[in-house]
């Protein structure tokens, strides 16, 4: 509740511009608090200590401090002072934007921002929007802010990509001159274009693209371009780099992503998490960087009905168990963090997940670090706040007890100096002995009082001087007024009416009470009760609740999904023995023969092989082949796959937003499938750049890269660059005559680009273009129909390029000719067609026709179901054009390996080469052939039999989860509905597509 | 032999003169080819002989006189496969709008017949039959309950005489009943996620009350054609399909087949292997999804699609298997089956799932689905086996006794450019 004194000044004689309608209130706000337990941070706590504030700040703190004669004194025997919490990720008094969808088609294409004024090019970045500027007190949420022992927080506003400055105020009520503490205490950032209406960017990619490339503008910006102007965003951008960097990634692997663009730029970002970071926390501890760490623990889902609970992933059903212990695991490895009340939905749970996050190991000298040192020093401002030392802030809260414990009482939080109570219940202790006498006619019945429990919930009993029965009774002390009942049983039953109810009222001052009252007989009574002992707390004789070390039995996998290995697989020198070899070599295919695979290369080919310490695999009656290799695959990214705005965005990686968590890894590794090349979606002319990765399931995104390979850039041709569905098209291009001037416009920017002189602006799109015209990045190009496929060859003769790849090229067979003196491989579908327009002419035989001009030709799958069969793709070949069966295969591995220039060290069975190799139960290319195992750098990533064991492991887990939440259900813990788990699956031909889950059939999903 | 034919009209681009072949008027006697009988039987060295569209004989080989004699030695002889769902003829070219004729407008369009819009000119039928695939049951989109769905056979100058079955089945879209994080859920209001699909259903339920108690009217005051496309359901002269993947969808399902006593089979069915057992007590048959679909859950096996058609055979649940993918246009159907086999089913039986067991869901059991004395002569035979796609050529076909042209678009452009590139 407010206080009377809110408005009175403290500053005694301080001067103000407010004019005072009334007569002036100054006051000196000095207070001493004695006879307390003083916390002043947690590494010191101080019994019978004094705090001694003034004009809202502490003048001093600790025991042998003499008591100024001129503080109101408050005495706080029996509690605790601690410094007030300190929250660096908040919206307090600003409150956020609306957020947009992301998503092309919205409306008309916006290419630039619908900011008014001398600002940046995206309406995205706003780091001019200073939180300071824009702050305005919000008692609602102070108050709860303050019950859950906040004192102070670092507030912004949460849109955008650069967020501007976030300011650091206190949670009282005072103008809002009073209540900001620091106007520029750090600078926001995350990858959330928030409610910018701009086109760029519409992904997690563009979102990095834009962040990388707006560090190398503000640094070219110093120099005062004279192409530029002024622009202001440029110049807060500049001005913001020296105060503390806070990027808002909310997730593990976005952790990562952010520290990775922090690292690039020389910044090192505070991370603000999303309570996920246990399921990486060695790879999390590597970016030394500060975390701020939300509580927000998952509900327990209402999973009775099973065949909801069945469509609930066991990750998720994890994560509800574990989350509680994430604070825990990043003390255990020693990552700094501070804690916050972000993602709660109401900050009131803050304190009871806390004591979850402590009940799950979290040491409570690190909770209060994490609440009070950490956020203060993190911003700079541990001079100020963060503990109780003189000269810091007043901002201090008083409780009954430990501040963890979940029986303590948060009474007062004080304000710079100003109190707020949060509750009174109990502040005064009023347990004791005493004498109450009831008076009446002059007449006084004595009774011994016993006064008991706690503080805040206080039990009482009397009994008759003289008598030996003891009789309960009600007190309640609200404001210095007591009420005091008890019921007086007759004397005998015949006597029923000697019995009835006494009912006292008065008021307390101290611990002497007094007041008058109806005694049980209805007559008016006068009463007083005086204080003769101290009450003597008996031992708790309860049984002690048994500590709820709330038994989590899970454990982290990696990843963090059901199919997740407990302990990364390891390395094991393999022997393969007896199989029929498909070697992709000049051998052919080899019958009886026996493969050696040591430290994850093919070391031996031959009959009769032996090799101490190999694991040895029988291959009798199976078929060994290279791994297959998707030439056009979208899974293992997230974020989206398309940047789907400009027409160019050849500065968006794929490498950007690897995905190591995507289910679709380990199925595709059940299908034989050990490399894929990443690629951007079609959407645009020049989309963006590849990732090549292996299929190295549990390991993080780094090291699934494909070491030392060409990069390469995604270009498309056609209809989808064309925005051909939907509701018309506004952006440049909308016919292949406009694709071909954009593809000439562009590579003739990069040409002049080059040729710029120092100081030129850095330019992260053009260089990428350069590249392909230095011959350091290769194209491979969505396309479909002849012209299209001819036009892109004489862009490139024109420019000096060469197209590495033509990808889905379903009229290749028209101009393998063309292709075939460009130098161009083709990357093509098996058998679809006259899915849209251009694919009318489409047909079956095209790789068959490709094959025999002489082209390089694969088999890709653009589709995380295809994928895992691309063998059988590959052998419709055989079917559709008579390819012999030993080439056929090479579409699906040697043949991508060598368009995508890595056929030196993967795509065939050869000494020397990486053991990407798949054990299959029959010919590779029947339909009947079973993936038994796959095997990635001799690392056996997918295994038949171990896949068997793994799914008994993940009933058993899931059985036991989701019992355990019923248990929770019926202990009373809120639920919530038991949303099923929704794997995104990218797909090129589609922005963001995820109508190819089952779950999603004919729900909202957006039309090709 | 096709080939002379082909050749001939490659330079014509000529997919228009691919005539419909006229009705059969000389036995034909397929000698010496392995018989998959569809019944789960293999005759080796077998004949089949074809008179008057009908198949007159079926066993080991013996000479017959007066026939036009195919030698299908070494090759594979298999009833014409049936692809249970469908949207050929009605839709061309996925992305483009003006091409489709599959997905109407409206909630409740019983009366919708999706035979009279069936294009027996679309240039995709060609590439389905030149995979063995001979009849179709095409299915209307749209609404929750998208009408009536009719069998075609694959070589017809228009709707009427491919007509096979029809108005057969009429195709309930159960609404999702999956507990849909909220933003896919639409832009229904918070709250009960299912609200909204279990007033749906409801609302079908009455129509299906109403539609009874009308048909009890001594005399219509007004006729209700909504009511009337559904009569068939009421006697199981027609086949009621619904189409749904999640248990407490097929479970809702067969609560309408007991409140009616439709005659029901599930279309869809990814979870029916989880529930075999209520789905043969309540005698509800399964016409499968996309085989090659992903996993409903991470959690699930990968396989499990896979392995579904093995699960539901070993349980004795009627069910077949579909092709319905969007991209390639379901010519894959044949090797969907072979998937199966590789996960389960025996061979026999995964062909079964394309043939018998289509037929008797389809309620044509009696005049195709299997090679049988006396059913209709709808037969491929295949050089190797139709399974898998490495041996899958289709040398001939008869679709009732006509041997029907197995020339395609795809065909005569490979022709072409075979031409181009002089090519073998």
């Amino acid at each position: 509740m407010l206080l009377l004194c809110s408005l009175a000044l403290f500053w005694a004689g301080a001067q103000e511009t407010f004019p005072v309608n009334g007569t002036t209130d100054p006051r000196a706000g000095y207070y001493a608090f004695i006879n307390a337990t003083l916390v002043k941070d947690a590494q010191t706590t101080l019994q019978n200590a004094v705090l001694v504030i003034k004009q809202g700040k502490i003048v001093s703190a600790g025991t042998n401090i003499a008591i100024p004669k001129d503080a109101v004194v408050v005495d706080l025997k029996g509690k605790y002072i601690y410094p007030s919490f300190i929250d660096l990720y908040s919206d307090y008094g600003i409150g956020s934007g609306p957020q947009q969808q992301r998503g092309f088609g919205r409306g008309s294409f916006q290419n630039v921002s619908n900011t008014k004024g001398a600002y940046g090019w995206n309406e995205a970045l706003r780091p001019e929007n200073d939180a300071f500027k824009l702050f305005t007190t919000n008692e609602g949420k102070a108050k709860d802010l303050r019950s859950a022992g906040f004192g102070t927080v670092l507030t912004h506003h949460q849109d955008g990509i650069a967020r501007g400055s976030g300011a650091l105020v206190t949670l009282g009520n005072q103008r809002e001159n009073f209540e900001l503490v620091k106007q520029k205490a750090a600078a926001f950032y995350s990858f959330n274009k928030g409610s910018s209406t701009q086109d760029y960017p519409n992904s997690l990619m563009g979102s990095i693209a834009l962040l990388r490339q707006t560090y190398l503008d503000g640094q070219w910006y110093k120099t005062h371009p004279s192409t530029e102007g002024t622009n202001l965003s440029l110049e807060a951008w500049n001005d913001n780099q020296t105060i503390p960097q806070i990027f808002d990634a909310g997730d593990k692997w976005n952790d990562l992503r952010a520290d990775k663009v922090g690292d690039e730029v020389g910044v090192q970002f505070i991370i603000k998490g999303g309570g996920n970071e246990y399921q990486r926390i060695d790879e999390i501890k590597a970016t030394k960087a500060a975390y701020i760490i939300p509580i927000a623990f998952p509900q327990v889902l209402d999973v009775e009905d099973p065949n909801d609970a069945r469509l609930v992933a066991l990750s998720t059903l994890k994560h509800w168990e574990m989350a509680p212990t994430e604070p825990a695991a990043l003390e255990k490895a020693g990552v700094n963090f501070a804690l916050t009340t972000a993602d709660l939905k109401d900050a009131g749970d803050f304190l009871g997940n806390l004591r979850k996050a402590i009940q799950n190991g979290l040491s409570e000298t690190k909770a209060l670090d994490a609440l009070t040192k950490t956020p203060a020093t993190l911003i700079g401002v541990y001079d100020k706040l963060g503990s109780l030392e003189p000269g810091k802030l007043a901002n201090f809260i008083i409780t009954s007890g430990p501040v963890f414990n979940e029986k303590t009482t948060f009474y007062q939080n004080w304000v710079q100096g100003e109190k707020y109570t949060i509750s009174d219940n109990g502040w005064d202790d009023y347990r004791g002995n005493y004498t109450l006498a009831v008076k009446q006619n002059g007449q006084s019945k004595d009774y011994a009082v016993e006064l008991g429990g706690k503080p805040g919930k206080i039990t009482a009993s009397l009994k008759a001087v003289g008598d030996t029965t003891k009789t309960d009774a009600i007190l309640s002390i609200s404001n210095n007024l007591v009420k005091l009942t008890w019921f007086t049983k007759p004397d005998s039953a015949a006597k029923a009416n000697s019995g009835g109810l006494n009912s006292l009222s008065g008021a307390v001052t101290g611990t002497s009470f007094a007041g008058d009252g109806y005694n049980s007989t209805g007559s008016l009574v006068g009463w007083s009760m005086a204080f003769t002992a101290p009450y003597l707390e008996k031992a708790d004789t309860t049984k002690k609740k048994e500590k709820e070390t709330a038994a989590v039995k899970s454990a982290v996998t990696y990843p963090f999904v059901g199919f997740g290995w407990s302990e990364a697989p390891k390395h094991q020198d393999l022997l393969v023995k007896n199989a029929t070899v498909w070697t992709n070599e000049k051998d052919g295919v080899l019958t009886n023969t026996d493969v050696l695979v040591k430290e994850g290369k093919i070391a031996a080919i031959g009959k009769n092989l032996t090799a101490a310490n190999a694991l040895v695999v029988d291959g009798t009656g199976k078929h060994l082949s290279a791994g297959i290799i998707d030439e056009h695959s979208h899974i293992a990214a997230n974020g989206g796959i398309n940047e789907c705005s400009q027409s160019v965005t050849a500065e968006v990686r794929i490498a950007d937003v690897i995905y190591p968590d995507d289910i679709n890894i380990y199925r595709q590794l059940a299908g034989g499938v050990t490399s894929s090349h990443i690629l951007h979606g079609s959407c645009n002319t020049i989309g963006g750049q590849t990732q090549l990765i292996k299929l190295r399931w549990g390991l993080n995104a780094e090291d699934m890269k494909f070491a030392n390979w060409d990069p390469f850039i995604k270009f498309a041709l056609g209809e989808n660059v064309k925005r051909s569905y939907g509701q018309g098209n506004s952006r440049f291009p909308d016919t292949r005559m406009g694709v071909e001037q954009v593809l000439a416009d562009e590579f003739q920017r990069a040409k002049d680009y080059q040729l710029l002189g120092p100081g030129k602006r850095r330019d992260l799109e053009l260089d990428a273009i350069s590249e392909i015209l230095n011959r350091k990045r290769f194209i491979t190009c969505h396309s479909y129909v002849q012209s299209e496929i001819n036009m892109l060859m004489h862009v490139g003769d024109r420019f000096g390029f060469k197209v590495n790849t033509f990808t889905h090229i379903l009229e290749g067979y028209k101009v393998a000719d063309k292709m075939k003196a460009h130098g161009a491989a083709a990357s093509t579908f098996s058998d679809w067609w006259a899915y849209k327009s251009e694919v009318q002419d489409a047909i079956p035989y095209n790789a068959a026709i490709m094959h025999n001009v002489g082209l390089v030709v694969a088999i890709n799958s653009d589709d995380a179901e295809q994928a895992r069969h691309l063998n059988q793709e590959a052998a419709k070949s055989v079917k559709y054009g008579n390819i012999a069966e030993e080439e056929a295969l090479k579409m699906c591995t040697l043949n991508p390996a060598i368009m995508l220039h890595v056929a030196d060290r993967t795509g065939s069975i050869k000494v020397g080469k990486d053991a990407d190799v798949v054990l299959w139960s029959d010919n590779p290319l029947s339909i009947y052939a079973r993936a038994e195992k796959t095997i990635v750098d001799g690392v056996v990533y997918f295994d038949l039999q171990k896949d068997s064991l793994m799914r008994q492991q993940i009933a058993t887990e899931r059985s036991r989860l989701i019992q355990k939440m019923v248990g929770e259900k019926k202990k009373g813990a809120k639920t919530s509905a038991p949303e099923a788990t929704i794997d995104e699956i990218n797909e090129c031909e589609i922005d963001a597509n995820i109508q190819r889950n089952m779950l999603l059939k004919g729900v909202g999903a957006s039309a090709q | 032999m096709l080939l002379l034919i082909t050749v001939s009209m490659a330079q014509s681009h000529a997919q228009e003169t691919i005539y419909p072949a006229p009705a059969q008027t000389q036995t034909i006697a397929l000698v010496h080819g392995t018989v998959h009988t569809g019944t789960g039987d293999i005759i080796k060295d077998g004949v089949v002989v074809v008179s008057g569209g009908k198949i007159t004989k079926v066993g080991k080989y013996a000479a017959i006189a007066d026939a036009k004699i195919i030698d299908c030695t070494g090759k594979q002889v298999y009833p014409g496969l049936i692809t249970p769902v469908t949207d050929l003829g009605l839709n061309e070219i996925n992305a483009v709008r003006s091409t489709q004729d599959g997905y109407e407008l409206g909630e409740n369009n019983s009366n919708i017949r999706s035979l009279i819009a069936y294009n027996a000119d679309s240039k995709v039928i060609n590439t389905l039959r030149s995979n063995g695939i001979l009849l179709a049951n095409v299915v209307p989109d749209g609404g929750i309950i998208s009408g009536s769905s009719s069998v075609v056979q694959l070589d017809a100058w228009n709707w009427e005489d491919a007509a096979y079955k029809t108005d057969g089945g009429l195709h309930f879209r159960m609404p999702s009943l999956a507990v849909l994080p909220q933003r896919f859920r639409g832009s229904g209001p918070a709250g009960d996620p299912l609200k909204e699909a279990f007033e749906r259903i409801e609302k079908v339920r009455a129509f299906f009350r109403e539609a009874k108690a009308y048909f009890e009217e001594a005399k219509h005051v007004h006729t209700n054609v909504k009511f009337e496309a559904v009569k068939g359901l009421f006697d199981q002269s027609k086949t009621f399909f619904v189409h749904c993947d999640l248990v407490k969808e097929m479970m809702a399902a067969v609560s309408f087949a007991r409140e009616f006593n439709f005659r029901t089979v599930i279309v869809g069915g990814a979870e029916s292997w989880l529930i075999t057992d209520y789905l043969k007590q309540n005698n509800i048959a399964v016409i499968l999804g996309e085989m090659h679909s992903l996993p409903i859950t991470q959690d699930d096996d990968v396989n499990q699609p896979y392995k579904t058609p093995g699960i539901l055979q070993q349980a004795g649940v009627l069910f077949a298997i579909s092709d319905t993918h969007g991209e390639n246009r379901g010519r894959n159907l044949s090797f969907d089956a072979g998937t199966a086999a590789a996960w389960g089913l025996t061979k026999e039986q995964a062909l079964q799932a394309i043939t018998l067991n289509a037929a008797k869901i389809l309620g044509i059991d009696a005049s195709t689905g299997s090679i049988e004395t006396g059913k209709d002569a709808n037969i491929v035979v295949c050089d190797g086996d139709i399974l898998d796609m490495k041996s899958s050529n289709v040398a001939y076909a008869l679709i009732q006794g006509r041997q029907i042209n197995l020339d395609n678009k795809h065909k005569q452009l490979y022709e072409k450019y075979k031409y181009k590139y002089s090519l073998r």
